[in-house]
Parts: structure tokens; sequence; C-alpha cells
């Protein structure tokens, strides 16, 4: 178990490694590929073992005793991230070879897509939180670098905010780091659940407040988002969608993490407010917009709102559907931002005055909107109702009705303004004018196309598959809430 | 954890955060840093009283985990300040400016509602 767990993080930083020696483009490609196909295939290995055994994975580094090591654990939730994480980095590996895009030409996009890749896989595994705070920034920097890849005048505007933004957020981190060591003398994550419960009130909600902080600004909660939509849509679809799918995630992971692990029911009240106030506002910034990068944008905050509603109510069905919502939200939104994609690479842009009906020339394409942005809105029989059903569920029988109203009041918005895209970008007229003897979209991006309708038929396949998925969804959920099953797992009885 | 500790952390983190609110690009890079270094003291503080070697079995040895962790921060922080430069250099290349302008995107929403509200007819409108 030691080195399965190990291999999500240790092998896409060797192919880091490889792929800054060889500068050929093919050769980093396959590099890429291996690497990621490996990280995947351990990824699913650790999966199986923490799905058939119902254990949780621990490996200490370098054979001290679980305390001193530096720990990885790998339990139900970790697991299924993993997974999700980084077979979403393959397919998006895919379309961005396809994109012919700059950016992906540019010998640096491969070693640090890679060590996005290992960045993101530690944060999910680690088990004590200085490597959590090492992991963010692993991933951060590599985002850093990819966001401002090809230097141009916006890349470095938008850049620069969230770079300086996200430095906050490290350093926020970093002190609460400080301080629950001075407070708790560890930063383990098994070894703190015990000794924070010792501390004072005072000092408990302070470390916890520290940490909500830094994970929100990271999950783009309100009132910490607007960095998002102002840095997400300058960079290239390909790594906006990674972007989307993930780094967000990365952030409601470890505010999970806060909130069960460390300080149970902590918060609950404020964070019920903040996941109120994330779905509206951010579902309000997206119909402001009229561009269709920019509208995404701004549902990735709104649909955060939902995974904060799970966090901040706090049952064991609340965690599960919360756990299935991040399961459904990851494929969903990558995969709209990769219609974007395919959109801009054939029209150049995606600015409603400027593009429409694409329907009329893909109706294909159409289609491959259509069906994520339906599951994003949560409409049947789609992924994105089961996981809203569930959530909403769970806040009745918690007696939540507040935020449970104002959670379908967010979901009938977000309908709104995904028809918005659908009447800007592809009802009515063909526009631009489409040169002569050139049919269809699709068959012209092979590679692009063939990513996207992976992951369309992925969110499909969570629709289908849901009995089973929401099954392993709520064993998630037990362990989440019985913070001894951990703490047991890594550190023995 | 000393008074001079207590107030160097303290200046360190005001004087960055002062500095981090400022447009100009070469303000916040040194705002950074000494947020950065800010947060380094503090964990070093945190390692107990100054002047112990971190040996196990001494008396009065101090805690070796934060000089470990403060070590790995201090790399990350001149990591981020060397990007921040480099971002503020293509920055200067591109604008001849050193300013963190504000989103494009965002000002012309702003006016299209400014020009909403005041009910002034747009520039299309006039020219019809």
């Amino acid at each position: 178990m030691n080195a399965l767990l190990a291999m999500p993080l240790a092998v896409p930083l060797l192919g880091a490694a490889l792929t800054m020696i060889v500068r050929a483009r093919t050769a980093q490609r396959v590099i890429s590929f291996v690497a990621l196909a490996v990280s995947l295939g351990s990824a699913i290995a650790v999966l199986a073992h923490v799905a058939v055994t119902d254990e949780i994975a621990v490996s200490s580094l370098g054979g001290w005793p679980a305390p001193v090591a530096i720990t990885l654990v790998g339990d139900r939730l970790s697991a299924m991230m993993l997974v999700i994480a980084v077979a979403l980095l393959c397919v998006v590996l895919v379309f961005a070879i396809g994109q012919r895009a700059s950016d992906e030409r540019s010998p640096f996009y491969h070693p640090v897509y890679l060590v996005l890749s290992a960045g993101i896989a530690q944060a999910f595994l680690a088990g004590d939180l200085f490597n959590l705070f090492v992991a963010f920034e692993l991933l951060l920097m590599s985002s850093y670098v990819l966001l401002t890849l090809e230097g141009t005048d916006a890349q470095i505007r938008s850049g620069t905010t969230y770079v300086v933004l996200n430095v906050v957020e490290s350093t926020v981190l970093l002190t609460a780091v400080g301080l629950v060591f001075a407070a708790t003398g560890t930063v383990s994550m098994a070894d703190l659940p015990a000794r924070l419960a010792e501390l004072p009130d005072g000092v408990r909600t302070g470390l916890n407040l520290l940490l909500l902080v830094s994970f929100g600004i990271k999950a783009a909660v309100f009132p910490l988002f607007f960095w998002l939509p102002d840095a997400y849509p300058t960079a290239p679809s390909s790594v906006t969608a990674v972007f989307a799918g993930l780094l967000t995630k990365v952030g409601i992971y470890a505010m999970i993490r806060t909130e069960t692990l460390l300080f149970p029911g902590g918060e609950s009240t404020l964070l019920l407010w903040i996941a109120g106030f994330t779905m509206i506002i951010g579902v309000l910034g997206a119909m402001s917009h009229v561009e269709m990068k920019r509208i995404l944008s701004f549902h990735i905050v709104s649909q955060i709102g939902y995974m904060v509603m799970g966090i901040a109510i706090g049952t064991e069905a609340a965690l599960a559907a919360t756990v299935f919502f991040l399961l459904h939200q990851i494929p969903v939104k990558t995969a709209l931002f990769l219609v974007q994609g395919i959109v801009e690479r054939e029209t150049g842009t995606t600015a409603f005055d400027d593009v429409g009906g694409l329907a009329r020339r893909s109706g294909f394409l159409a289609a491959l909107f259509l069906i994520p942005a339906l599951s994003l809105a949560g409409l049947p029989p789609f992924s994105g109702f089961l996981g809203k059903y569930a959530l909403v569920r769970a806040g009745f029988e918690d007696g939540r009705w507040v935020i449970v109203t104002v959670a379908l009041v967010g979901s009938l918005l977000t309908l709104v303004s995904m028809t918005k895209i659908w009447i800007g970008v592809f009802w009515g007229e063909v526009y631009p004018e489409v040169p002569a003897g050139r049919v269809g979209i699709l068959r012209h991006h092979r590679l692009m196309s063939g990513s996207t309708i992976v992951l369309v038929l992925a969110t499909l396949a969570i629709a289908a598959l849901a009995g089973p998925l929401f099954d392993y969804c709520r064993a998630a959920g037990e362990q989440l809430v019985d913070a001894s099953t951990y703490v047991r797992a890594v550190v023995g009885p | 954890m000393s008074l001079a500790m207590v107030v160097l952390i303290a200046v360190l983190f005001g004087s960055g955060t002062y500095l981090l609110l400022h447009r100009t690009l070469t303000r916040i890079v040194l705002g950074v840093g000494m947020l950065a270094n800010g947060v380094n003291v503090l964990i070093v503080a945190t390692s107990g009283p100054p002047g112990d070697a971190p040996i196990v079995g001494r008396d009065g040895a101090t805690d070796s985990v934060p000089q470990a962790l403060v070590l790995t921060a201090i790399v990350i922080g001149f990591a981020i300040t060397a990007f921040l430069l480099a971002l503020a250099w293509r920055n200067w290349t591109i604008g001849g400016n050193d300013e963190v302008e504000d989103d494009v995107e965002d000002r012309r929403v702003a006016r299209a509602e400014e020009r909403r509200v005041a009910d002034v007819p747009s520039a299309e409108d006039v020219e019809l």
C-alpha cells in the first residue's frame, strides 16, 4: 500500500523532471500521458482497495511511525477525489493537445501540467496540515505559470490579481498552520482532533476561522470569490477547464476535512450564510455577463455554494450528498468549459454579439453543451438533479428550510443563465459566416470533441449508475462524520 | 515568546498588508515579501525560547519541527517572490507602467449599467 499511495504524487513529478529535459514535443506528450495514466492506474487501485476492504489506506513515508512520519491517507473521500481528478487531467491533456493552442506548444506546458497533477494528488492525500499547505503551493505555483504562459496583456493583468490573492491565501493558511502548531504541538490531522478538543473555545474558533478564510479564498466562496471570474476567462480553455473542475474543489475538499475532522460542527451557522450568498451572488453575476466563458466562471462560484451548504448542514446524509455533488460537478463543469473551448477554436470568440446559430451548424455540439448545462441547472434525469435532490433532502431532514429555498431559487436562476448561453451561442441565425464547403464543427477538431464526448458520457454514466455511486458516497459520509475511524487508521487504537 | 518577536511579527504583518493594498506592483512584491517573512518569524517563534539548540536529551532543547517547517516556507516564499518579480517585469515591458488595472469586461458592464440608470442613449442609438 505504501508505494501505491505515493504513486499519484511521485510519478507525475518524475514525468515533470523528464519533460523538462526532453524538449521534443511528441516525446513530451507521450511522457505526460504515460505519467498520468500510471498515476490514474494507481489511484484506481487505491480506490478499489478502500472500497473493497472498507479500510482507510495509510502510508508513512520514510518508515517512521505514524505521527512522526509524513503520512499519506486515503479514505473513501480522498480516493474518490483522486481518481476523478487524475482521470480528468488525462482527458483534458488530450483536449489541450487537440486544441493546437500556443500554450500547449510551449516547452514548459507539460512539466507544469504534471506538477499541477502531483500537487492536486498530494492535496487529497495529505495526512497533515503542513503537507496540505505544501500541496496547495505546488498546485498554485503551477497554476500561476499555466495562467500566464502566453504572457499576453490580459493574462498578465488578471494573472497578477490571481497570484496576489492566492499568495494572501497561502499566507493565511501558513499562519493558521503555525498557530495550530503553537497551540497543540502537532500538525498531524490524526493527532489534532483530540488536542484541538482540549483547547479553550475562543482559540478553537480563531483557528477554525483562519483555516476557513484560507480555504474559502481557494474555493471562491462569498465574499472571497471576486478573483475567480476575473482570472479564469483569460486563460486558454483547456487550462480554465482544469482550474474550474479541480482547483476550487480542492478548497472544498480541505473545507470538508476541517469541518468534519478538526472542528466538527464548528461554524455551521456562518457556513450556512456563506452558502446562501455564494449561490445567489454567483448566479446573479453569471446573469449579468454576455460572454460564455465569464458566465461559466461565475457558475463555478454559484455551484460552490451548494457544496458549502452540505458541509454546513453536516449530517451524514448531507455530507454524502456533498460528496456526490462533488463527483457530479467536476466532470460537468469541465465539459462545459471544453465545449466553450471548441466554440472558441471554431469561431475565435464566445461573446454573444459575435457568435450565434451554432446549433444549425452542428446539432451534436449543441447536444454536448445542453446535457451538462441542464445537469448543472439540476434538471432530471441528469446527474445534477440527483446531487441537488440529495442535498435538498438532507436539508429538509435537518429542518433547514431557508437554505433549501435559497438553493432552489439558485437552481432556477442557473437554468435562466444557461438559457442565455443557449440563445446567445447556439440558437438563431448562423453567425459569423461559414466558409463555403466547411460543414459541421466536431469533425474538424477530432481530439477536442473526442475528449469532450468522453466527459459528457461520464456525466451520463454518473446519472445512470447513481445507485451504487451513492452507496459509496453514503459510506464516505459515514467515515467523515465519525472522525475516530480516521484517527484509528493512522495512529492505531 | 519574547515581546520583541511579537512586535516584529506585528510590524511585518501590518506593513506587508499596507503595501499589498497598493496598485503599484513593486510595492505589492515588497508587501508579499514582508508578509511571508512575518509568517516565517511567527513559525520560528513557536519553537520555544531563543538560544537553545534543537538537540534531543539536552535541557531546554527547542522544538525542531517548526524549523523544518520554516525552511520549506522560506523556499516557497522565495519562489513566489521571484515569480511576482517576473510578472511585474513582463507587465512593465507590455504596458510601460507598473499598475494593476481593472478588468476590461467589468468596466464595460459597469459602464453599460451606468448608462442604463442615467437613461443616456448609447453610442449606437445616437448613430441611428
